[in-house]
């Protein structure tokens, strides 16, 4: 009671009355450059890559130190040790072969896995029987690791190419599927709208408006189908490989491990790791960079 | 009340390009069945600037949208130029109000050239071509490969006019395209209308829920009334426009439209899933 007492006695504030000033924007000089260049350092410092190795060749540093303090390359090769095998089994090893090995499987897994998803979300948007059978399927398989399938594989498909196939599609499909329908099922009302208006309908309808509308989506979906295929398999690989005639990656590291030549594990490793980086943040961020960023679709 | 009254034709014997006879809208939420229009019945001709005005809830843009055909009357039917309107087509092209419905993977350009390209309607040059000259008409020139999400909201809705009229569609159709856009950017895209609809002459049907935007950018004023909507008046505006604001009549017209519109109050209690209707 008292404070609002005080309230009312104080004075009210009284703004002083000013003449209105209008000006004309050309008496005031041309607008100069208000922006700041940035020094070199700073922008050295804004570049992801530079930023990136910056930390990998910390960690090699690192590397290199431990080993050698540690001496024993057995266990725990050094780096230099590493790129040594690496660069050995590069150029007169079979680590080439190996590779190009396990990339044709996993092209030809990833490829029909693809097909096989465009296949069930066309199947999913245009019927509903089509949507329960997708998400019915995606529910029960999506969780269940590929790699799991894989012993019932061998004893379909016997040991060879086609038994990893199986298990790629397997890990790629359901990711991929799940992600392009639910990219579909979000596309806006307003863009469904205006693309049949526009006179779409049918397929052309599916790819030319809801392909491109989904597609952060859909490269979501491709993306972890792409990582599910990779580790499903080097690690299919692991298991076996011996018997299809030359074997790939997973097989190149279980041998040198048997032979206890633990510089090409680590070369075999170091392998996995680099073919991993470079579709990763070359092939699918030049991808992303075409597509959905210039679209303004993901920032 | 739900009837037209006594109507002038100002074209004399023309006949109507789109008539809408007694139609009854009705669409499902989850657990209602909304009727959005009772017996609505009124004449679009040719050149005509027919706006669709009333206040949230009286089905303006549930009409509008089963002009476009996305959906069917339960009763009554749509004519454009004497055939029944079954399905979406491109000889009725829609603006939308909101800004995504521009393909965000295409450029300025390649938004316009669109349903030109889709339709067959013209070789891809011919159509690059026609875009072109629409952009330069909806001052867009210089932003043709911008890509959508680069735009401001006015820019959006241009290139959206512009997609449109690129078809030549026997009636265009306007769902508030100016609601989302600042108060600034909405008068000077309501002028930008009329003048072009005075460079290039198309017929347009334009909803809205402002009687000052449905005075400035209509000749001719349907009024509706909430839930479900019904015709209430039809009223000639043609008279009216941006030079009128202010003067006796544009008050004396805007205070009847006032009058008719709050005269029973709004029942916002009936069916609140009709909102957006």
């Amino acid at each position: 009671m008292a404070e609002l007492a005080i309230h009312r006695s104080s004075p009210r504030p009284q703004p002083p009355a000013r003449p209105e000033r209008i000006i004309s924007l050309d008496t005031l000089g041309t607008v100069g450059d208000a922006a700041r260049p940035l020094g070199p350092i700073e922008r050295l410092a804004n570049i992801t890559m530079v930023r990136r190795l910056v930390v990998l060749a910390l960690l090699a540093v690192f590397w290199e130190a431990y080993a050698r303090y540690n001496g024993n390359s057995l266990l725990f090769p050094s780096l230099s040790e590493t790129l040594a095998a690496f660069w050995d089994a590069a150029t007169r090893g079979p680590l080439i072969d190996r590779t190009l090995n396990s990339l044709s499987v996993l092209a030809m897994g990833y490829g029909i896995g693809l097909l096989t998803a465009a296949v069930f979300t066309t199947l999913a948007v245009s019927t509903r029987a089509g949507t329960d059978l997708l998400s019915t399927l995606t529910a029960m398989f999506n969780p269940l690791p590929a790699i799991a399938l894989l012993p019932l594989a061998l004893l379909w498909f016997g040991l060879g190419a086609k038994s990893l196939v199986f298990v790629i599609v397997h890990s790629v499909l359901w990711a991929v599927a799940l992600n392009t329908h639910s990219g579909f099922t979000s596309v806006s009302p307003t863009l469904r709208m205006a693309g049949q208006n526009c006179g779409l309908k049918g397929i052309s309808f599916v790819m030319l408006l809801l392909v491109p509308a989904a597609f952060p989506s859909i490269l979501t979906g491709l993306k972890i189908g792409w990582a599910f295929a990779w580790r499903t398999l080097i690690a299919a690989e692991l298991v076996f490989g011996a018997s299809s005639r030359s074997g790939g990656l997973g097989w190149f590291i279980f041998e040198n491990r048997n032979q206890l030549e633990t510089p090409s594990v680590f070369a075999g490793l170091l392998t996995v790791i680099l073919i991993g980086l470079v579709v990763e943040s070359v092939i699918f961020r030049t991808l992303e960079n075409m597509t959905v960023r210039r679209w303004g679709m993901q920032s | 009340m739900a009837q037209t009254q006594g109507v002038q034709t100002l074209g004399g014997k023309a006949s109507p390009l789109l008539v809408a006879d007694g139609v009854t809208l009705q669409y499902k939420t989850t657990d209602h069945l909304v009727t959005a229009t009772w017996r609505v019945s009124f004449e679009v001709f040719t050149g005509e600037r027919f706006v669709l005005l009333g206040p949230s809830g009286c089905g303006k843009s549930t009409l509008l949208k089963a002009i476009a055909g996305f959906m069917q009357p339960v009763e009554g039917a749509f004519r454009l130029a004497g055939k029944p309107i079954t399905k979406p087509g491109s000889d009725r092209m829609m603006v939308f109000q909101e800004f995504d419905q521009l393909l965000p993977w295409k450029t300025v350009l390649g938004n316009v050239m669109f349903p030109l390209l889709v339709n067959h309607r013209m070789s891809r040059n011919d159509a690059r071509e026609h875009a072109r000259q629409l952009l330069a008409k909806v001052n867009l020139t210089r932003f043709e490969d911008v890509h959508p999400h680069m735009l401001s909201g006015g820019m959006k809705q241009r290139t959206a006019i512009a997609r449109a009229l690129a078809m030549e569609p026997k009636v265009l159709l306007m769902d508030e395209p100016f609601a989302a856009l600042d108060a600034l950017t909405r008068r000077k895209m309501q002028e930008e209308l009329v003048a072009l609809w005075e460079e290039v002459g198309f017929t347009v049907i334009f909803v809205t829920h402002s009687i000052e935007e449905a005075l400035l950018v209509g000749s001719r004023i349907l009024v509706l009334s909430p839930h479900p909507g019904r015709v209430k008046a039809e009223l000639n505006a043609h008279n009216l426009g941006f030079s009128s604001i202010g003067t006796p009549e544009f008050e004396a017209l805007h205070r009847r439209i006032h009058d008719l519109l709050f005269t029973d109050k709004i029942e916002t209690d009936l069916a609140p899933e009709a909102a957006h209707g």
